[in-house]
């Protein structure tokens, strides 16, 4: 075997021990979710620290993006005399990927990499051990909460995110055209039925869990080391990112399969 | 081991219950061999101090001894039973009689100092009664100094208090057996003293068993009834600070120096 081989098996090797590593850590994870002494309080202090204060981003970038959508869309549907259906096409593009997938991106940004930082930093100051041979429970403690509150949160923050993007579609669309708000919010909410709500809302749970697992799984088994932090947080970020585009694709398959034959 | 029987001939030591027993220890990473064969008895009531280069490997074995790292080979045994044999649930009891110190303190940065506190009572010895947490978090942190701390954040402590109250989360829970990983590496020698003096009063106090891993012979001198000596992950000396002071072993002499 050359060097080139050799190098090339050890990339495997690496990657197959990284995968079986996920897959022990998530078996974990189901086990601590069962195993008792749920930690309320500090699932109740990660939903606030996670979803509420993401609150402010995911609002003020779903609202540019709805008020962008709007001013893109305008000139091709005025084109074909169908600015009529700019709330609808709006809301259907926002409802089934645009709200879901920005709000998921902004969270891997966000949240993966706070994970990823404040559980790689606590390992690296040696806390996670002290939690550890203390007799208590880190993974219960620390990443059982974290992933549930991440996965409870982010369809949360998609659904307000999705309504501050149509509001901001509002108020650019009154830029240009006069719309009432009644009629503007009547056809918004007559564009979407059950079968555009819920497939995008499903996707939304387990991009929430993507995140909260990469994240936690990248800061709890970080090196011991300063630059380690860093990188639990940088590829926290990268690989929850890569995960919500993954999902979205096979959810977009599997809906177009139920819902749009 | 020559060093080793001449102390021997000075520590003339009753028998005692050895609670903490190794034999042949051996633990490596990667391809270095960090313990090779690690051999002691510890017994109760004893503050033990094994001093060490950096990188010797004496952390190692403490974290052996509860089990945050399993050894390749030798025995480990401590109330008698196989450390490396246990399941989840007899380690967690095991974790439960012993309290370690870690070098940096390890104290939970998003907690304060009474949360810290807390941590191991609610959720090791899952205790309710508010009254009889709130006792306990000021007897400990009355014996290590430090109440007026008790609503700060470990940010805002000194790494002496950090230390100290670090301490006091270990003894919070009542442990039999203290692992002091360096307490008073990174502190100025009067801090260091005190770390060390507070060490001999716990021990005293709670009548813990201690191995107190160090390299600071003010430490050794103040906290140790009995001290060994690691070497390329083997204990080359044993005995009192005094006996190893007048030793003839050239690493064991390197250490003691400094003293006059």
């Amino acid at each position: 075997m050359n060097a080139v081989q050799e190098q090339e098996l050890t990339g495997w090797r690496k990657w197959l021990d990284g995968a079986g590593d996920q897959c022990i850590f998530f078996s974990r994870f189901l086990k601590n979710i069962f195993a008792g002494g749920f930690e309320w309080s500090e699932f109740v202090r990660q939903c606030y620290e996670i979803g509420y204060r993401s609150m402010m981003l995911v609002g003020i970038t779903s609202f540019i993006m709805g008020a962008v959508l709007i001013l893109q869309l305008r000139p091709s549907l005025v084109e074909f005399g169908e600015e009529s259906m700019l709330p609808v096409t709006l809301t259907v593009s926002l409802v089934r990927e645009i709200g879901p997938v920005i709000t998921a991106l902004i969270c891997a940004g966000k949240i993966a990499s706070s994970i990823g930082a404040e559980l790689g930093s606590m390992k690296v100051t040696e806390q996670i051990d002290a939690m550890e041979v203390s007799g208590a429970n880190p993974l219960q403690y620390l990443v059982v909460t974290r992933i549930l509150a991440v996965t409870f949160m982010v369809p949360l923050l998609t659904i307000i995110g999705d309504v501050i993007g149509l509001i901001g579609g509002y108020i650019a669309l009154n830029f240009t055209d006069n719309i009432s708000y009644v009629l503007y919010f009547h056809k918004c909410v007559a564009a979407i039925d059950f079968s555009d709500f819920l497939p995008a809302f499903v996707k939304t749970i387990f991009f929430g869990f993507a995140i909260g697992f990469v994240g936690c799984y990248k800061g709890f088994n970080s090196n011991k080391g300063t630059a380690s932090v860093g990188i639990a947080a940088n590829s926290a970020v990268v690989t929850a990112s890569l995960w919500v585009f993954v999902i979205d694709a096979i959810a977009v398959q599997i809906t177009s399969i139920l819902f749009y034959k | 081991m020559e060093a080793v029987k001449e102390q021997k001939k000075h520590v003339a030591k009753p028998k005692k219950e050895v609670i903490i027993q190794i034999k042949g220890l051996k633990k490596s990473f990667g391809k270095k061999e960090v313990l090779k064969d690690i051999n002691l008895e510890v017994d109760r009531g004893e503050n033990l101090v094994v001093l060490g280069k950096s990188g010797e490997g004496k952390s190692v074995t403490i974290e052996c001894i509860v089990g945050l790292l399993i050894p390749d080979g030798g025995s480990l045994k401590v109330f008698g039973d196989e450390v490396a044999n246990m399941n989840n649930k007899q380690l967690k009891e095991l974790r439960m009689k012993i309290g370690f110190l870690f070098q940096s303190g390890a104290l939970y940065d998003s907690m304060t100092v009474r949360e810290n506190l807390e941590f191991p009572l609610t959720r090791v010895l899952k205790l309710t009664d508010e009254h009889e947490i709130e006792e306990r978090i000021k007897e400990v942190l009355e014996g290590v100094g430090l109440l007026d701390a008790i609503d700060k954040l470990p940010a805002d402590l000194s790494g002496g208090m950090r230390k100290r109250v670090g301490l006091a989360r270990t003894l919070i829970i009542k442990p039999e057996i203290m692992l002091y990983d360096e307490p008073t590496t990174g502190l100025d020698p009067i801090t260091s003293r005190e770390i060390s003096e507070l060490i001999l009063s716990m021990q005293k106090k709670y009548k813990t068993t201690s191995i107190i891993i160090t390299h600071d012979m003010e430490c050794a001198r103040i906290a140790a009834d009995r001290i060994v000596v690691m070497d390329d992950g083997k204990y080359i000396a044993e005995g009192t600070f005094d006996g190893l002071h007048k030793s003839n072993n050239e690493i064991v002499k390197a250490f003691f120096n400094d003293i006059l």
